[in-house]
């Protein structure tokens, strides 16, 4: 079939499902950025969520939610696909895992067999889109127009990668191995999705192969029945319905490394706005965030009385040192209580009590790592719109 | 060559040999595995809307052709005021990079009217 016939094939099965009336009657959200309307939709598996896109799916994760528990629950966690050829239906009894290319044997793995064989083990980690709060870049880039809810906290379980790659034998003189999903691009000349990690990083034994999250199967929407997890990595990474692993003997090359998911190669990460970086790399760790949970934009509080603030903050994997709140735009600072630590690659919990005097107050949070890093007052700009981490505020009016 | 390939033969022994202990200790001390359940899962695409600024008889080019690989959403909830050239870049992006199969005219004409609207 020709690139003019499956054109057409492909438009037209688009322009049929595309005649009918979305479902979604779950009212609207106002992302606090310009053109940021969104409706409220139920996808199988989900709560209600904010709809980013239809085909492929993208949904954002309601920030209230983030106030609720330090685990995202699975039916609120955001889910990102890049190719709308999703895999419609997946049967978990002939499911394999084909691990295979510079390994001295391939494997073809069952679910039943990932979960017999192998050291099953838990990390609780942050997944967090690259272009989480691409929406708040100033000026603004093109791409997911997402506001702070593509980032999730759960328990994965699953077989550490390092166990799997050393059953099939790593080969000497590998480089990297590439991760590749049931998801497929609409048409033939698209790059399909798969992402290379290098090889040190794939045997590091935190990297997971997970078939679930929170105590229960992955949801479908967030990898069924298998999904990478690279902790303390951006979800980029974290390739969904998982099915291929390949082991390579020179750096990947695919769309999706050496062009899509780049940033400037410097420390800052980061270009005069308008300006497009010199040299870049693959997009690699979280850098470190923080947020107010427990107020948004614009509430109210007692004035003269404690007021409860309470949020979260994460990092690539340095723990987090301490959390700093300014209740006065950034003159004065105190240091919040750190709740329980679930592991560095958590969302960890801060507490502090707050007493504001009757009128506005601008409120700041930031988060510091062990090894001294912070988040930037001002916000840095790259032409991608990844990595926004910059102080968040949060204006609260105390009556 | 050689060297090197006994120093990762080694390596991987000492992690089988890991792997073999964490196994003994996991059965006793490690997490509740959770079950593979065995019924096919399915997955039906949510039904989409065409977006009212792309619902009139002029911008069928955009529906006709953008709809084969992704909703509309992709275009419509981008940022406003971007200028046509972003339009024309994106449209660009989508046929050389991605191989939008999209005829030139085609996507000459679809860049102009995302500008004009979108721009």
């Amino acid at each position: 079939m020709g690139g003019i016939d499956r054109r057409f094939f492909v438009a037209g099965a688009g322009a049929a499902l595309i005649g009918a009336v979305s479902k979604s009657s779950g009212g609207n959200i106002a992302l606090p950025f310009a053109n940021g309307a969104r409706p409220l939709v139920k996808l199988p598996g989900k709560r209600q969520m904010i709809l980013l896109t239809s085909r492929p799916p993208q949904l954002e994760t309601p920030f209230s939610v983030f106030n609720s528990g330090l685990l995202t629950p699975n039916d609120a966690f955001f889910v990102r696909y890049h190719l709308s050829g999703l895999p419609t239906e997946i049967d978990p009894r002939s499911f394999r895992l084909a691990i295979g290319g510079h390994v001295e044997t391939p494997l073809q793995l069952s679910l039943e067999t990932l979960r017999r064989d192998f050291p099953v083990s838990e990390v609780v980690a942050v997944n967090q889109c690259s272009g989480n709060s691409r929406g708040f870049f100033s000026p603004r880039v093109g791409g997911g127009q997402l506001g702070n809810g593509a980032m999730g906290n759960a328990r994965w379980q699953g077989v550490a990668l390092k166990h799997l790659l050393a059953k099939a034998g790593v080969r000497a003189g590998a480089a990297q191995v590439t991760f590749n999903g049931l998801d497929n691009p609409p048409a033939d000349g698209i790059a399909d999705f798969v992402k290379a990690l290098d090889i040190d990083h794939a045997l590091d034994g935190e990297v997971m192969v997970a078939f679930a999250m929170n105590g229960e199967e992955l949801p479908f929407l967030n990898g069924y029945p298998l999904r990478l997890v690279v902790p303390g990595h951006f979800g980029t990474y974290w390739v969904k319905h998982l099915n291929e692993i390949n082991v390579v003997d020179k750096d990947f090359d695919g769309y999706w490394m050496k062009t899509a998911y780049r940033i400037p190669d410097n420390d800052c990460r980061c270009v005069e706005p308008g300006t497009k970086p010199d040299k870049t790399v693959p997009i690699s760790r979280f850098n470190v965030r923080s947020f107010l949970t427990s107020h948004i934009d614009g509430d109210r509080a007692g004035a003269g009385r404690t007021t409860e603030l309470r949020g979260i903050a994460f990092s690539g994997g340095d723990p987090i040192k301490r959390v700093l709140v300014s209740p006065d735009n950034g003159q004065n600072w105190q240091e919040a209580r750190l709740g329980e630590d679930l592991g560095r690659y958590s969302f960890r919990e801060w507490k502090l009590g707050l007493t504001l005097a009757r009128g506005q107050h601008t409120l700041h949070v930031r988060a510091e790592g062990s090894s001294g890093e912070t988040q930037p007052m001002e916000a840095r700009w790259q032409p991608a719109g990844y990595m926004r981490n910059v102080v968040e505020t949060t204006t609260v009016e105390a009556v | 060559m050689r060297s090197k390939g006994l120093v990762i033969g080694l390596g991987l022994l000492a992690v089988a040999a890991g792997g073999a202990a964490w196994t003994l200790m996991d059965r006793d001390a490690g997490p509740d595995v959770v079950a593979a359940r065995m019924e096919p899962v399915s997955y039906q695409l949510p039904e989409e809307a065409i977006p009212a600024e792309l619902a009139d008889a002029g911008a069928e080019i955009v529906v006709n052709n953008c709809t084969a690989c992704h909703s509309l959403e992709y275009v419509t909830t981008q940022p406003r005021g971007m200028g046509e050239k972003f339009w024309h870049d994106e449209v660009t992006k989508m046929v050389k990079v991605y191989g939008a199969p999209v005829e030139p005219a085609d996507a000459e004409a679809i860049a102009k009217l995302l500008g004009e609207r979108f721009g």
